[in-house]
């Protein structure tokens, strides 16, 4: 048993011992590999982009695993506070981000990665033929939102404001997720979400588009963790998201670019 | 009664397994701030969820007894083809994770639910997002509390009484409500209270089923977790007065729960 196990090191070694000295033949000189387990805590509206950049990511630097934990901004800010290992923390908000920052528990400057807008969220077909902001007062409609503890309750109050509607929501859901399964479920009609949310449902829900005059453009800032146990891994996953590659993997889940 | 000489090792271990318990309590009570305790209190929002989280919980309690008392009585007395499947059934929420009973509440009572379609589109009525659906949600997971306390005392009551009040001539309603339920009256009482106390915890299925609006569906779990996004001080208080609800209710209850065994 132990005999098989170092053969199996042995020829691990040596067949990385070629693959590293075919690498450095073909590119650049390639730095010591990545290796550790990081957290990224993000925001509910970055689930299915971030899941797919970590894969990417991990697939680039085989001795990486990125870990992720996803809800709302201000929960996540909370519980990195209160102690929770995170490595990388994305929120929806600049505001929740400056919070973390404020109390001291960043390294370095939060960076933009991502923009976002507001779209409506419907029932597939549109039972209720919602055209615009104005609809979701209708009688008749039930409207849900998100609590304006979370980023995108404070923005679809902002997006309401600008377009003069009073909409009076059935219920502040927690996250942007659970707006959109009750739309699923068809329990609500409406709810106003981020475009990304939208697209990630895919053909369960359909999107109504929110005029840019009335619309919010929400700003993603990235940081790593103050007392993180892997910067390098960390700092490696923020210039990842931020590439020209995490870039075009964020769009087509429908992100607007950082700038 | 002769003192039990107890190891060592059972003494450091439960002295552990007591601190596990004891702790966070102590967290809590350490951390909140003592000085606006009134403030947290008193602010709108709380008393809107502490008002709407006592109306619940009592009108949860009250169809656990109008609904589990039978349930309850039926199990005792009667044997039936699929009594024990019946009764898994309508305990189940016992142990089913609160969310998941939410969505199950959501598939039969929401709009496109089994029935709530029929509610629907027959009576305009959509109960998620309404109190109503706060309570069927509490009914729903603290109801079964009630059913085994009561069942309990039912199985274990001294049935000679009735049968006495039988043979005098007493319709089997007149036994029911004037000799049986005032023999199992501990039981009712304590099943009561636990109903009660486990519908004031509620948050899972309250929140997946009923949503989250203040003054409508948000009751005091709900604001607990949401003060803890925005107002970290208030969410301890409110934590802390909820806590010695549980308590209270536990150690009110320690002789009737016991003299059950």
């Amino acid at each position: 048993m132990r005999k098989r196990v170092l053969l199996c090191v042995i020829a691990a070694s040596f067949l990385a011992a070629c693959g590293s000295s075919g690498g450095a033949g073909t590119s650049s000189p390639t730095p010591t590999p990545l290796s550790g387990t990081i957290s990224v805590f993000a925001a509910a509206s970055l689930t299915e982009s971030f899941k797919a950049l970590g894969t990417a990511f991990q697939t680039a630097h085989p001795g990486v695993i990125v870990q992720f934990n996803f809800a709302g901004s201000p929960t996540l800010v909370t519980q990195i506070e209160q102690g929770a290992p995170a490595d990388v923390f994305a929120s929806a908000d600049t505001t929740n981000m400056d919070k973390l920052k404020t109390d001291g528990f960043t390294t370095g400057t939060p960076q933009v990665f991502a923009r976002n807008q507001l779209e409506i969220v419907v029932a597939p077909g549109n039972p209720k033929g919602i055209t615009g902001l104005a609809d979701l007062a209708k009688a008749g409609v039930i409207y849900i939102s998100e609590a304006a503890t979370v980023p995108a309750g404070k923005y679809s109050l902002q997006a309401l404001a600008k377009a003069g509607v009073t909409a009076k929501p059935k219920s502040l859901e927690t996250d942007v997720k659970s707006v959109v399964s009750k739309i699923e479920l068809g329990v609500a009609d409406a709810g106003i979400v981020y475009t990304t949310d939208v697209t990630a449902a895919g053909s369960k829900v359909q999107g109504v588009r929110i005029p840019d005059t009335y619309n919010v453009i929400a700003t993603y800032p990235i940081a790593a963790v103050k007392g993180t146990k892997s910067p390098d891994v960390a700092n490696a996953f923020i210039a990842y998201v931020r590439s020209a590659k995490g870039q075009s993997t964020l769009q087509s889940f429908g992100f607007l670019s950082a700038a | 009664m002769r003192r039990e000489r107890v190891p060592a090792v059972v003494v450091v271990l439960a002295a552990i397994g007591a601190a596990f318990f004891i702790l966070p309590l102590i967290g809590l009570v350490v951390r909140s701030p003592w000085r606006d305790a009134i403030t947290a209190l008193t602010a709108p929002e709380t008393l809107d969820a502490v008002k709407l989280s006592l109306l619940a919980s009592l009108s949860a309690t009250a169809f656990g007894l109008i609904l589990g008392v039978p349930l309850a009585w039926l199990y005792a007395r009667v044997e039936f083809p699929g009594r024990n499947l019946l009764r898994a059934l309508t305990t189940l929420p016992m142990v089913l994770p609160p969310v998941v009973g939410g969505i199950a509440l959501l598939l039969a009572f929401g709009r496109r639910g089994v029935l709530g379609s029929w509610l629907d589109s027959t009576f305009g009525i959509t109960l998620p997002f309404t109190t109503a659906g706060v309570i069927m949600a509490e009914t729903f997971v603290a109801m079964p509390f009630l059913i085994l306390t009561v069942e309990a005392g039912l199985r274990s009551m001294d049935r000679r009484y009735e049968e006495a009040a039988r043979t005098l001539g007493a319709s089997r309603w007149r036994v029911f409500t004037q000799v049986t339920m005032p023999l199992i009256g501990p039981s009712l009482f304590a099943g009561a209270v636990l109903c009660w106390a486990r519908a004031l915890g509620e948050f899972g299925a309250t929140i997946t089923f009923a949503g989250n609006f203040p003054g409508i569906t948000q009751t005091m779990p709900l604001a607990v977790y949401l003060l803890l996004e925005t107002n970290q001080e208030a969410s301890y208080i409110l934590s802390l007065l909820l806590l010695l609800i549980s308590l209270a209710v536990l150690v009110g209850l320690r002789h009737r729960w016991l003299s059950l065994a």
